[in-house]
């Protein structure tokens, strides 16, 4: 037997030592969750709480809730709000209707094979730049252009603003929200589904009774993807909203042409909030164990 | 009674290249306990799938009480499945599972809870309406499944291998349960399973399958003690098959005999008119608790196999005999002619 190399020596040293093993293992990940994403949500914050001289354009790092004051008073900040609000729902609502059906069929109807090639068919767009994506669409709903068209002639499409929005946001997040309903689908077992037809239910009270209550978890974890993702955009918008603000836009705005950073952050708390608020909400609904 | 609750005719069922159920013709009567029994993939659950209505033939009718369903989806048919897995729904308390086909019916609320209410106590389940399935035990859940099939009181129950996830003694209890409730309700049991003693034991008649086709239908007696083929000789219980040679220098006759190995009995006389004796070495004892199987090459070729009950003997006594020459008899009568095409 040769004698154990430094290596092996570690190696039982750290068997002995299991503290130091863990703190080992968890250090980079701790890292990463307190510094990174934790540590720049305090920032955020903090930040928020701050102000700039109008006229020099410094930060003013004295504690004040102004910015949060004109929020909460100002009558354009409660309107973009509840627009970012009602555009996210629409998305959600809109991709829970598109996936519902197109899980089930990738899940329970086609083949093996074909199975495979939906999924193929859904994660790809995934790779391709979202920019691209966008401006695709832009080209699609420009006066005259495809969707126009589709409707019966130029100016006759929903043209660029509040719909297009929401058109393309539901087209974007789509897949976030088709792969963990099929997953669920999947989960849920065919004898199930022929139990219900046995005892004489047909397809839409099997589909009520039985495959809707056991994949509520699955529809709300898409649900956290596509409402987030859509309450923090503010490229959509820019390319096919025309003039629609969302909150993402002011953020957006205030960061570059105002130059007001304090009160970019203190709106940025506004998306984080609602999260905030709708992840409580759906915690009990076994939804987080689904992501 | 003039028609069968189900008839089968010239029934097939190919997936892709393989042919599942190679045509079958079958009259299950009224009332029945009817047993489906084979390896796996001999085709059975795949009929009991077509009964149900979960499977389209490929080929051929299934009549259910005269009236043809073959193209009927399973709502449409006066039939319940017990599943294999149960299938009970998981979001759904026991309660909700019992009424679901009276609720899908539309049946009154009132109803609803008498009928579940006195389909749970057949099962032995009362009290237990407020649970969820997931808080049972496989037993448990086997009589909910049992139960919600029930309480729709259909023509004919369907039961595919209901009991193959339990262990041996639950299995034992629920087979007697079982062949009681069949009594008490009255109704055809279509039974699908691939153990023969299960089979043997609840039955009044038993179609033992064999690669898509039914070899042998007929009671559990009949086909445990004058099997129709050798595959079921073979298949259901242990046989001593002897055929060509063997045949002719053991039984001094042509053609294919099985002999159960209980009906072998050691030493014993010379042969007679009515004895057939044989002289072998008993290459093993294996010692099974209230029985002992001895493994015999006789002198004149075969490696049979003979059932000694535990009677007397201890199991030094049995062990005591490996390797020694030893002297097997049966009487004729026990000797029976397999016919090697399908009756």
């Amino acid at each position: 037997m040769t004698a154990p190399s430094t290596l092996d020596r570690l190696s039982s040293w750290l068997h002995r030592h299991s503290g130091v093993r863990l703190a080992g293992l968890l250090s980079a990940p701790l890292l990463w969750l307190f510094v990174a994403y934790l540590g720049s949500l305090a920032v955020l914050f903090v930040s928020a709480l701050w102000t700039v001289n109008s006229f020099t354009g410094d930060l003013v790092r004295e504690p004040t809730f102004a910015n949060f004051r004109t929020i909460l008073t100002e009558e354009v900040y409660r309107t973009v709000t509840l627009r970012s609000l009602g555009v996210a729902a629409a998305v959600t609502v809109i991709d829970v209707l598109i996936a519902l059906p197109m899980a089930f069929f990738m899940a329970k109807v086609a083949s093996p094979r074909g199975r495979r090639l939906l999924v193929i068919a859904i994660l790809t767009p995934l790779w391709a730049s979202y920019l691209v994506k966008a401006y695709a669409w832009r080209v699609m709903l420009a006066n005259g252009g495809p969707v126009d068209w589709l409707f019966g002639g130029a100016g006759n499409g929903p043209g660029y603003g509040l719909t297009a929005t929401v058109l393309v946001l539901s087209y974007l997040w789509l897949p976030y929200m088709i792969l963990p309903i099929y997953a669920g689908l999947e989960r849920l077992p065919d004898s199930l589904l022929e139990a219900s037809a046995d005892l004489g239910g047909r397809g839409g009270r099997t589909f009520r009774s039985v495959v809707l209550p056991m994949i509520v978890p699955s529809v709300i974890a898409g649900s956290i993807f596509t409402f987030s993702l859509s309450l923090g955009d503010y490229i959509t918008v820019q390319i096919v909203g025309g003039k629609t603000q969302l909150i993402g836009n002011l953020v957006y705005a205030n960061i570059g042409a105002a130059n007001n950073l304090p009160f970019s952050a203190a709106l940025a708390t506004i998306p984080v909030l609602i999260m905030v608020i709708y992840l409580v909400a759906v915690r009990r609904s076994g939804a987080l164990e689904e992501l | 009674m003039s028609e069968p609750a189900i008839r089968l005719t010239g029934l097939r069922k190919s997936f892709d290249a393989v042919e599942a159920v190679a045509g079958i013709d079958l009259d299950i009567a009224d009332g029945e306990f009817f047993s489906m029994l084979g390896p796996s993939g001999s085709g059975k659950t795949t009929v009991l799938r077509m009964i149900a209505g979960f499977e389209l033939p490929t080929a051929g009718t299934v009549t259910l009480a005269g009236r043809d369903v073959t193209r009927l989806a399973p709502f449409d048919r006066d039939v319940n499945t017990v599943f294999q897995d149960y299938a009970l729904f998981p979001h759904m308390t026991v309660q909700q599972n019992v009424e679901y086909g009276l609720r899908v019916r539309k049946v009154a609320r009132a109803e609803r809870r008498e009928r579940a209410a006195a389909a749970l106590r057949t099962v032995r389940l009362e009290g237990y309406g407020e649970r969820r399935p997931s808080a049972l035990s496989g037993g448990q859940r086997q009589r909910v499944a049992l139960a919600r099939a029930l309480v729709n009181r259909p023509a004919v129950l369907l039961l595919d291998e209901p009991f193959g996830a339990l262990d041996l003694k639950l299995r034992e209890e629920m087979q007697v349960e079982l062949k009681a409730i069949q009594r008490e309700v009255g109704i055809t049991f279509v039974f699908v399973t691939h153990d023969q003693q299960e089979a043997l034991t609840m039955s009044d008649r038993v179609a033992v399958f064999n690669q898509g086709r039914i070899e042998q239908v007929d009671t559990p007696a009949e086909v445990y003690e004058r099997p129709g083929t050798p595959f079921v000789a073979g298949f259901v219980g242990t046989s001593n098959l002897f055929e060509g040679e063997t045949a002719h220098a053991v039984l001094g006759r042509e053609g294919v005999f099985s002999v159960r190995p209980e009906k072998i009995r050691l030493g014993g006389a010379p042969a007679s008119a009515e004895e057939i004796s044989a002289a072998g070495q008993v290459v093993e004892v294996i010692y099974a608790g209230a029985a002992t199987r001895f493994v015999v090459d006789l002198d004149a070729g075969p490696r049979v196999v003979a059932m000694q009950q535990n009677h007397q003997t201890s199991p030094a006594d049995v062990a005591a005999l490996r390797g020694k020459p030893i002297r097997l008899t049966w009487r004729a009568e026990h000797v029976v002619a397999v016919p090697v095409s399908p009756r």
